[in-house]
């Protein structure tokens, strides 16, 4: 039995919450909740969470997914550098599929001859840099607030050994910045596309973050969040919260992930991530378009371990297949089911959007968990 | 996970289950032996405070009860 | 061949070279010396190219299987053995009785004698154990750089019992799932020894010859069985999506069901990986008509390579094939086969 992981997936315990959050809903009313943790994304789907939630709870995926988020034109940039004889490209397996322009992938690439090799750590990319000094190792680095830290470690690695021939191509986006935006968004406060009643918080970020970097988002956008862990226990028990919050009519910050999450969150970390990184004035998100304060770039003293720097990278902008509703589907405007090329065009197999290629992507998730449900509601919508 | 070994540079060893692998502990302070980390990408982000998971597990197990 | 004038081969610090590969005396050397020696049988003996056999009355098959695992060696066995154990299981999955195998090595120039030597042992010991002679061989050296260490290939024969017609298509919705123990060890085995992965465990690879498993499941059910098939790369996510495609049926499992050894399921939770995805040699999936379950499920138990056999759900109609499964948890999802292997050369 792995020890506090296994109690957290107990189905017994499942049918206790499900009947406890099925009491305390209101009947009459809806309650929808966006989490944007690819965590919680993965976690709602494996284990069928929805199946044991009353039907006026609605669970919104919203761009919890670094890979999801990530633009085209940034999948680009890393498959050019790739194709220079002299680099060598680490990434996180996630990655080797999602599409780029014309039908291309790292994974492509690598097939036609490219030194793209998939690392688990940064610090094996680290690793291959000091083990093939006549090589240009180049991180491809993506992610929220977790993965930062890991790619600060390694630069300070990478530094300490005063290593020459090692770089990061940045694409770290900070977890704040996206919810602002949703808030922000037409869809939400205007046009009322998308209605969220409260927010399930992330929880590997918030492991970094701290709880208390949601404070603003419940003072401010008078929203409920509860950070919730990864198990699919905790996601339950945070609705729950949620729930509770609604009725009660409160909007604060809880913290159901106690065992693992403080109010400050991990200062070594942060200290960490302000070390080698600051702010980019804006980035360009996919869905989102260009968010402001949402992104990290090295500071200008680390330019030797910056790729955009040394390999003089240039951002030529891409566009997204446009039948593709990755951008909808991530702001939580549309569900998988309603981009038109879900399921015939689109699949895990010839993904045509990031969605469907990360296994916490909406429509991976989805189509790897979900599409049997369909069967169901187009059962019921014939009788 | 849980610690089961302190190794120099700032790793770790730690055992799931009867499966071990070797992390980096560079973003916590003062790791042990049995101590249960988060772990992502090869990195422990954070300690599990028993207590807490103690607390968190009770009110799970009270939640139909009342 | 006159020995006194043929210096021994040098298993300790000695390597396969281009000659050993040239039809020469160092090919005839090498194949004497590991080979028949491994094999120890009169058919390799012989010396021919081929070898002869009567063909007994019935209905024959035959299969053809490449071996490219990586690493050779992985706690639990290695490519020869693994060669060995799924080519007679491919056979066993008609319900057929393996007769004979043959091996044929694609070396390359720069391997160790050793590891061949180490190899070819272990073939010949799966192969003695199992009963199934490899009667037939071939041997190819490329140049460094070619072929990775060493790739096999495998053929085998073997003779169907009258009236049994097992075929993938043969399914139908009511039929129950049998599987013969837990899922997700092969692949782990092999994944703890990917330098790139760097976990250790205990986990052995449950490579495991099955026709005695199978031989024990007909005289139990018969032609009350529909289908076996042993879930290999892709896991057994992969082979209830074929013969849900196959069958033109939908599956319901159970999850409780299901067997995963602790130290697979922390392995997977690691690695990010599903154990229904993850590659299995030694086990094997049964759809039998619902009045052989019990005696077909009895027989397995019976069997040490299926002690822990369970029925872990039942088919379904469904135009859609879907692998529906109901999690421990007690929500559904789906089951879907991934578009490829998580992790390549998994056997």
């Amino acid at each position: 039995m792995m020890k506090y992981v296994d109690e957290y997936r107990d189905g017994k315990i499942a049918k206790t919450l499900a009947a406890v959050i099925a009491a305390e809903v209101r009947p009459d009313s809806e309650y929808h909740f966006m989490e944007f943790c690819g965590g919680h994304t993965h976690a709602i789907s494996r284990y069928g969470l929805e199946d044991l939630l009353p039907p006026n709870v609605r669970m919104i995926h919203g761009p919890g997914c670094p890979v999801c988020v990530l633009p085209i034109s940034r999948i680009d940039l890393a498959i050019e550098l790739s194709r220079r004889p002299e680099v060598t490209l680490c990434t996180y397996g996630d990655l080797m599929r999602v599409p780029g322009s014309q039908g291309s992938s790292l994974m492509k690439a690598k097939a036609e001859g490219a030194d793209i090799r998939m690392v688990y750590s940064t610090l094996d990319a680290v690793r291959i840099a000091e083990a093939e000094p006549n090589r240009e190792v180049v991180f491809f680095a993506i992610g929220f607030e977790t993965t930062t830290p890991p790619t600060a470690l390694a630069l300070r690695f990478a530094r300490e050994k005063g290593l020459t021939n090692f770089a990061i191509f940045c694409n770290h986006v900070l977890t704040p910045a996206a919810v602002q935006n949703i808030l922000d968004s037409p869809d939400v406060k205007e046009l009322g596309n998308v209605r969220i009643d409260g927010f399930v918080g992330p929880a590997h970020v918030s492991t970094v973050i701290g709880a208390g970097a949601f404070r603003v988002f419940a003072r401010e956008f008078k929203k409920p969040v509860v950070v919730a862990g990864f198990e699919p226990l905790d996601v339950m028990q945070s609705i729950l919260m949620l729930i509770r919050q609604v009725n009660d009519g409160r909007h604060e910050v809880e913290n159901q992930y106690i065992r693992a999450v403080t109010e400050d969150g991990n200062a070594k970390a942060q200290a960490a991530i302000a070390e080698f990184f600051e702010l980019r004035d804006s980035f360009e998100w996919r869905g989102l378009g260009e968010v402001p304060n949402s992104a990290l770039r090295l500071r200008p003293q680390f330019a030797n371990f910056d790729a955009e720097k040394r390999f003089d990278l240039v951002t030529k902008p891409a566009k997204d297949n446009p039948a593709c509703e990755c951008g909808a589907i991530l702001r939580g405007v549309k569900r998988p089911r309603d981009c038109k090329l879900f399921g015939t065009v689109c699949t895990p197999d010839n993904p045509m959007g990031s969605c469907m290629v990360s296994s916490e992507g909406a429509c991976a998730a989805h189509w790897t968990y979900g599409r049997f449900r369909e069967k169901a509601a187009r059962q019921e919508a014939a009788e | 996970m849980r610690i089961t070994e302190v190794l120099p540079n700032e790793m770790a060893r730690v055992t799931l289950d009867g499966v071990s692998k070797t992390v980096s502990t560079a973003l916590l302070d003062d790791v042990a032996v049995g101590d249960y980390i988060v772990l992502h990408v090869g990195y422990a982000l954070a300690k599990i405070d028993p207590e807490e998971a103690e607390r968190t597990l009770e009110m799970l197990v009270m939640a139909g009860v009342g | 061949m006159s020995k006194s004038y043929r210096r021994k081969l040098d298993l300790k610090n000695g390597r396969v070279d281009l000659s050993h590969g040239a039809g020469g005396r160092a090919m005839a050397q090498l194949i004497e010396d590991i080979f028949h020696n491994a094999f120890d049988n009169d058919w390799l003996r012989a010396g021919n190219d081929q070898s002869a056999f009567d063909v007994p009355a019935g209905r024959m098959v035959m299969t053809t299987d490449g071996y490219v695992v990586s690493p050779l060696f992985f706690p639990g066995g290695d490519i020869g053995s693994l060669a060995v154990h799924g080519t007679i299981n491919d056979i066993a999955m008609a319900g057929a009785k393996p007769l004979y195998l043959s091996a044929s090595f694609i070396i390359e120039e720069g391997f160790p004698l050793g590891d061949l030597d180490r190899i070819a042992r272990s073939m010949g010991e799966a192969s003695r154990a199992a009963a199934v002679p490899v009667i037939t061989g071939d041997t190819k050296v490329v140049e460094r750089g070619k072929a990775d260490g060493l790739f096999i290939s495998t053929a085998g024969v073997g003779i169907v019992p009258a009236g049994l017609n097992f075929s993938s298509n043969a399914a139908r919705p009511g039929d129950v799932v049998l599987i013969s123990g837990s899922i997700g060890d092969h692949g782990v085995a092999v994944m703890s020894k990917r330098e790139n992965l760097d976990f250790e465990t205990e986990i052995l690879s449950d490579s495991a010859a099955l026709h005695g498993l199978v031989a024990d499941m007909v005289a139990a059910g018969g032609a009350g069985i529909r289908v076996l098939r042993d879930p290999t790369r892709g896991g057994l996510a992969a082979t209830l999506n074929e013969l849900a495609n196959q069958s033109d049926i939908g599956f319901q499992i159970d999850e409780d069901a299901l067997i995963v050894k602790p130290q697979v399921a922390a392995a997977c939770e690691f690695l990010g990986l599903d154990p229904l995805n993850v590659a299995n040699e030694g086990k094997l999936v049964a759809i039998v008509a619902p009045e052989v379950a019990e005696a077909v499920l009895a027989a397995m138990r019976a069997d040490p390579l299926g002690a822990e056999s369970a029925r872990i759900g039942f088919a379904v109609v469904d135009p859609q094939h879907f692998v529906e499964m109901r999690t421990s948890f007690g929500g559904g999802r789906i089951v879907d086969w991934l578009s490829g292997e998580q992790l390549p050369r998994i056997c």
